[in-house]
């Protein structure tokens, strides 16, 4: 029995209330169960109202940064590219705006996907799949690519009609401009991909003129048939079948998030407009809803939102317009679908006032969180050093006595200049009461002083030993500090390391 | 069976699978179709994989594959490739000096990267990972050399080797003094402790070091010095440094004074190519012993 029947035989409100919690309405089966479901067309309506702006917005604005955000230009001197966001794989660095990344600092992608994650749930917490709705990439590129096929080929009903009628030679030139325009999008989206891993402006030249290397026409093309495959073809089905996010969700939500819920307290029972006056003047219970489906229609995903919670909701809010725009005709009140808690909804029928809870244990710990997350990366980002020294010590032999009987310890030190220019650094070590620093190869300045000189933005390796010649042999394990000193501005970066004797002899 | 169990959840309106465990029942919601045809898709993808690639193992080879790929083969690809692009780098270094070497940063360093590998595969097993040596394999890392620390007398040693029977070998003869009778056990007792005593190591009470003096000016100075400094013509240690090949007790000195030493090393030029060979002799010299 579909939810359809038991709402219309059962109009018992904890019937209903059980229904809706179950929330699915799958066809009826055949006699003899395929081992696959076919899909089933969906054919969305155009619709207006406030969600339908809100995404539209969203819409412009996640697709404007996307497209543009390659072009934009951010003076970083001369040694450095001036791309405000860029990847640059070859030099291994990443670059957004201020901030330059290198690759032993990929720490950072680890709490900005901490942060990422922690919105997800918190957006969750507060509002259901909103991300879904508004956001996803997948919501946004298949809302484009639904406006371009409205476009060519006409709203629900006039699409409908031209498909099931015999094709047409206008059906199939519609249905070429709209691939056609798909492949267009898909390919500038692809296109837009590769800019943020070279120059830009140099690379788009590269493109136009068939010069660019192989990698970029390779990546231009996974991505166009990606986009024009999901946000085309597979559209649902990507939220449906493949997503592990609704099943993630499904999992973390509480009863107060609040989701696009049909408040059918208000909706039952259905009936006519002309029905449900009569029944109101003769003092009975009649529903808003009139099942008009428009909800339906209007379902990028194809949901019946008045069957309850369900895992293709997308929580874009376009049903709710729909039924605004009908309730507005109707002259009844708005929000027979709202975002609203089944919570609520129990609460009304029992007399009660609805409660909104959005402020609750869950949504400060995840506030907190990000908060903290977000706080401790600004601090790291604002504190972190522009030079940097590591140290690894000779394994074999860990030390060495010369033939005057000193001993010695080589290390393999790395000095890393973060700054875009040139530097001069001197290392001097702290814990050995006489020691010697030598740098392998490297001869002293003509000024006598040894220094290291490390270019912009660049690492050296160099091979230092250090020798202690005081007269008692040192113990078998000495703490040393290394010290990294730029000579032109004395900024200081450390390390410790250990300096190796020979055991004692008791 | 299963179908006579089959039934509709009344809630969902789908069917069960007819299976049941303690009362629970999996309702049945068949893939999208989609998902079927990638399935399929990627069995023919694999019978793909059969023809192109090696695959089928046959009594005693195996289906080549259309394109010809092998392991093997592409490893000598991937070598040839790793060769050709140190080409340039290689032909730099048969160009220079070993002090041009020495005196240019990229090529050290290039050569310091090299020499690493070509230690690692020939050198370490006597002389350690490091260079740190073993009883009777140098410490390639002090600043006490046998042969020589320069880059010059380095190469030299790598490429003729020691005692090798190359012949341009580096020679030297430490005879067996007490094996073939040429000094006596009273002598050979005497001038190990004056060896000894030579870097300050305790000596025997009662020990003769005159008469042990007077034994190494006449037996062990013509190679050693007078002072015992040691000469590296002929790779005779110094006995006044710290540092001892095989060990300093008395015993192991005694031994060889007694049977003489003569440890080889074997004469890489004709195996290692001249790049290489140089790579490997900047990369010892900067282990921290080179000498100017």
């Amino acid at each position: 029995m579909s939810l359809d029947q038991a709402v219309r035989s059962e109009t018992s409100l904890d019937r209903l209330v059980a229904a809706a919690e179950v929330g699915a309405n799958a066809p009826l089966p055949d006699d003899d169960i395929p081992l696959y479901a076919p899909r089933r067309n969906i054919y969305p309506q155009s619709v207006h109202g406030t969600f339908r702006r809100i995404k539209w917005a969203v819409l412009v604005v996640t697709l404007g940064i996307y497209y543009l955000l390659p072009f934009v230009r951010w003076d970083r001197g001369p040694n450095a590219p001036d791309q405000a966001v860029l990847v640059d794989f070859p030099a291994r660095r990443f670059y957004f705006f201020s901030i330059e990344i290198w690759p032993q600092e990929i720490y950072y992608l680890t709490g900005l996907l901490i942060i990422a994650a922690i919105t997800l749930f918190l957006m969750n917490a507060v509002a259901g799949r909103i991300w879904c709705g508004y956001l996803c990439p997948q919501t946004v590129w298949t809302d484009l690519f639904l406006a371009i096929e409205r476009f060519v080929e006409g709203d629900r009903r006039e699409h409908m009609l031209r498909d099931r009628r015999h094709w047409t030679a206008s059906t199939w030139g519609r249905k070429g401009v709209k691939h056609f325009l798909w492949l267009m999008v898909a390919w500038w989206t692809g296109g837009a991909w590769v800019l943020y891993f070279a120059d830009a402006p140099t690379l788009v030249k590269q493109l136009a003129t068939g010069e660019a290397p192989l990698i970029a026409y390779v990546w231009i093309g996974i991505l166009t048939f990606t986009t024009y495959t999901l946000a085309g073809h597979m559209r649902e089905q990507v939220c449906l079948y493949m997503c592990p996010w609704p099943r993630i969700q499904a999992a973390l939500t509480d009863e107060y998030a609040l989701n696009v819920t049909y408040r059918y307290d208000r909706g039952e029972p259905r009936c006519s407009v002309k029905k449900a006056e009569q029944l109101r003047e003769k003092g009975e219970p009649a529903g808003d809803c009139i099942d008009c489906l428009q909800c339906v229609h209007v379902c990028p995903t194809g949901v019946d939102i008045r069957g309850g919670a369900n895992l293709g909701c997308i929580q874009c809010g376009l049903c709710i317009d729909a039924c605004d725009n009908v309730m507005t005709k109707l002259g009844r009140p708005t929000g027979l679908i709202a975002y609203d808690t089944d919570l609520n909804i129990k609460a009304r029928l029992e007399g009660k006032p609805s409660v909104f809870q959005l402020v609750r244990m869950r949504t400060i710990l995840y506030a907190a969180i990000i908060a903290i997350v977000g706080g401790v990366m600004i601090y790291v980002l604002a504190t972190r050093d522009s030079e940097g020294i590591s140290v690894i010590h000779d394994r074999n032999p860990m030390f060495v006595q010369l033939s005057d009987g000193a001993i010695r310890n080589a290390y393999t030190i790395r000095i890393v200049n973060k700054q875009l220019k040139y530097r001069n650094f001197i290392i001097s070590v702290d814990g050995l009461p006489s020691s010697l620093v030598d740098f392998v190869g490297l001869p002293p300045r003509a000024d006598g002083r040894q220094l290291v000189d490390v270019g912009p933005d660049q690492t050296r390796e160099v091979r230092v030993t250090v020798t202690d010649y005081a007269d008692t042999p040192p113990a078998p394990s000495t703490s040393i500090l290394f010290k990294l000193i730029d000579v032109d501005t004395g900024e200081v970066a450390e390390m410790r390391d250990h300096f190796f004797g020979p055991e004692q002899k008791p | 069976m299963a179908e006579e169990h089959r039934e509709i959840d009344p809630l969902t309106g789908t069917a069960t699978t007819g299976h049941e465990w303690d009362g629970l029942r999996e309702l049945n919601t068949p893939l999208p179709r989609w998902w079927l045809w990638l399935f399929y898709a990627t069995i023919v993808w694999a019978i793909g994989y059969w023809i192109v690639y090696p695959a089928w193992p046959l009594v005693s080879s195996a289906t080549q594959g259309v394109f010809g790929w092998h392991s093997r083969s592409a490893l000598v690809t991937d070598m040839d490739e790793l060769r050709a692009r140190r080409g340039p780098m290689v032909a730099k270094l048969d160009a220079a000096s070993l002090q041009e070497i020495a005196n240019d940063p990229q090529l050290l360093e290039f050569s310091r990267a090299l020499g690493r590998v070509a230690f690692a595969d020939n050198c370490a097993p006597c002389h350690g990972a490091g260079g740190g040596g073993a009883r009777g394999y140098p410490n390639l890392n002090d600043d006490d050399w046998l042969w020589g620390g320069t880059l010059a007398q380095i190469e030299q040693t790598i490429i003729h080797g020691v005692r090798s029977g190359d012949e341009k070998a580096r020679i030297g003869d430490m005879p067996a003094f007490g094996r073939d009778g040429i000094l006596k056990p009273d002598q050979i007792s005497a001038v190990v402790s004056y060896v000894r005593s030579l870097s300050g190591l305790e000596t025997r009470q009662g020990a003769d070091l005159e008469l042990g003096k007077d034994v190494y000016a006449q037996n062990c100075a013509a190679c050693h010095g007078k002072e015992g400094k040691g000469n590296k013509e002929l790779g005779a240690p110094n006995h006044t440094d710290r540092i001892w090949l095989y060990g300093s007790d008395r015993q192991t000195i005694e031994q060889a004074v007694v049977n003489g030493r003569g440890s080889v090393m074997p004469a890489w030029g004709g195996r290692l190519d001249e790049a290489t060979i140089k790579a490997l002799t900047v990369y010892v010299h900067t282990f921290g012993g080179g000498e100017k």
